[in-house]
């Protein structure tokens, strides 16, 4: 099944590149990342109110690279990728059920403040959503409301260096006291992704982040989460079958509630073994 | 239109006033005794003008409105918009509403007959002399009146703040609280400006309460608990008995009535285009 792959259409240019380098070194990665998961998920059902809208989902997410979730509108993607920082204890009459645990421990367990684990597990949403404040105090409220910074000095340190791996530093330095809001798209949501590196988290998970952005911002995102996934393990929902092709290692298919398809990316693409996801990224559904 | 004509007769009016008082003693004399001369051999006083004492009962009553409208209101509508759940909000709001529709009369009875005594109660158990009517009373009563404004308007405001900023705040581990104090609240303070501002002209133009609690007395004092008159009250009593209407005591009615006027407008526009510059900025 793997070296087939290479000799399957091409679907995205990233394939076309892995099939020169050839299929096996960057596999034998993918077999190392699989070694150690950051989130075993096992029968994870999402209830809003009587609607169960995840069916029992099973999934190892790698501690490192870049997973990607994808699947039509509706399908639960954003729903299941909420259940990793707990988000979905914000919303009214959602329910989460099965265990999930990371790191070996189950983060819904009992005594387990969603709080803390948000400061582990970040999160960048699909509008950039800035705080109506300065860049600077953008960056530096999670560090701030954490107590990361002992000083005035280490604080100025954690915003430059947060704004440095959002490859934003060098646009901002000369106006950190401007408004976050005033940045254009591509700008705000590199501002949110430094903001959320500030709190030093383990996973960050992106919400349909490139779905408001335009195509030179977007591959600026793309480059940057590809920067990103060496430091950090990433779970992107997309819409967008190229991008996920082109940014992530591992890809989930979902479909009305259900994962129907989770491996390594290469092959979903090329050889998915499933009618659905056949049909879903040949264009035929979705 | 109608604005228009009422700004027109109180110009004509004041006009008539200034030229029997020199604008200057209006706005800076310290002195309020406008009883003129009856008849033309009565003797006594020709009146006293000076309008600053009775700007400074208002703006007395106004502020202790306004420190207490202020603080309850805003934590009415912090619990309403992020901490009520939906049914307990759907019964409150409406009935902290309600404050806004009882009859100004009925809380100047109540401040004069329940507030104003428990004050000099409380004051005489602590040693004081307090008269019953203080501008203490009137403004602690006024601040009830004014508190759904505060509240229901504020409440609305927090409720715009797009919930992705919310969801932002949350995401990097903050807690509702750290959330609502340097996210939501900021976000909403323009709005938040613009409630409170209509408040203070709400208070500013209150006169029943006024009339009824604090007192007529015109006294250039900085001590809330004196009896104080306001702008409002004083248009009231120059205006009601019966005089000549060209005497410079009741054309001191409209005088002060546009500057009372001239003075909400004011902060009326000012709160206006705060609130209006708050909702470009999110929508």
């Amino acid at each position: 099944m793997v070296n087939d792959t290479a000799l399957k259409l091409d679907v995205g240019r990233k394939f076309s590149e892995a099939a020169a380098v050839g299929g096996a070194v960057i596999d034998l990665a993918a077999a190392k990342a699989e070694e150690k998961a950051k989130f075993v998920c096992r029968g994870v059902r999402v209830h809003y109110g009587a609607k169960e809208a995840l069916h029992g989902v099973d999934m190892d997410v790698p501690d490192a690279g870049v997973t990607a979730l994808i699947g039509p509108s509706g399908c639960g993607k954003s729903t299941f990728l909420r259940v990793f920082n707990r988000m979905n204890d914000t919303i009214p009459g959602a329910r989460v059920s099965g265990s999930v645990l990371m790191d070996g421990a189950d983060i819904y367990a009992k005594g387990v403040d969603p709080v803390l684990l948000r400061a582990r597990v970040g999160m960048v949403f699909q509008k950039p959503n800035p705080f109506p404040k300065s860049i600077y105090e953008n960056v530096a409220y999670g560090p701030r409301i954490h107590g990361l910074a002992a000083s005035r000095g280490e604080l100025d340190a954690i915003v430059e260096g947060s704004l440095k791996k959002a490859a934003l530093w060098e646009e901002v330095k000369d106006r950190l006291k401007e408004p976050g809001t005033g940045l254009s798209g591509g700008q705000q949501q590199r501002l949110v992704i430094a903001r959320a590196i500030a709190v030093r988290p383990e996973v960050i998970l992106m919400d349909e982040p490139a779905s408001a952005l335009d195509p030179i911002a977007t591959a600026r995102l793309e480059e940057l989460i590809d920067e990103l996934r060496k430091n950090y393990c990433i779970i992107i929902v997309t819409h967008s079958m190229a991008q996920a092709a082109r940014v992530s290692q591992k890809t989930a298919f979902f479909h009305l509630g259900d994962l129907v398809e989770f491996g390594d990316t290469r092959a979903i693409f090329t050889n998915p073994k499933d009618q659905r996801t056949q049909d879903y990224i040949t264009g035929r559904t979705g | 239109m109608t604005t228009l004509g009422i700004f027109l007769s109180l110009i004509f009016e004041s006009l008539r006033f200034f030229a029997q008082v020199p604008p200057l003693d209006f706005l800076t004399g310290l002195q309020w005794s406008p009883q003129t001369a009856m008849r033309e051999d009565q003797a006594g006083q020709s009146g006293a003008f000076g309008a600053v004492p009775v700007f400074l009962g208002t703006l007395m009553i106004t502020g202790v409105a306004m420190l207490v409208a202020l603080p309850i209101g805003l934590m009415i509508a912090f619990y309403l918009a992020e901490y009520a759940p939906a049914r307990m909000r759907a019964a409150v709001k409406p009935a902290v509403e309600l404050l806004a529709g009882v009859p100004t009369v009925v809380y100047g009875y109540f401040a004069l007959l329940t507030v104003g005594p428990a004050i000099r109660g409380f004051a005489e158990a602590m040693g004081f002399a307090v008269p019953t009517q203080s501008a203490v009373a009137a403004g602690a009563v006024m601040g009830i009146m004014i508190i759904p404004f505060i509240s229901s308007l504020s409440d609305d405001v927090i409720n715009a703040v797009p919930q992705s900023l919310r969801d932002g705040a949350y995401a990097l581990g903050a807690t509702k609280s750290e959330t609502l104090l340097r996210v939501v609240f900021p976000a909403a303070l323009p709005g938040i400006v613009g409630a409170f501002l209509l408040g203070v002209s709400r208070a500013i133009g209150e006169t029943m309460i006024v009339v009824m609690a604090a007192g007529r007395a015109a006294n250039l004092s900085a001590n809330p608990f004196e009896a104080m008159t306001t702008v409002t009250v004083q248009i009231v009593a120059v205006l009601t008995g019966d005089q000549e209407f060209d005497s410079p005591k009741t054309l001191s009615a409209f005088t002060l009535g546009i500057t009372l006027f001239v003075v909400t407008l004011i902060l009326n526009v000012i709160a206006l285009i705060v609130v209006r510059s708050y909702r470009d900025r999110y929508e």
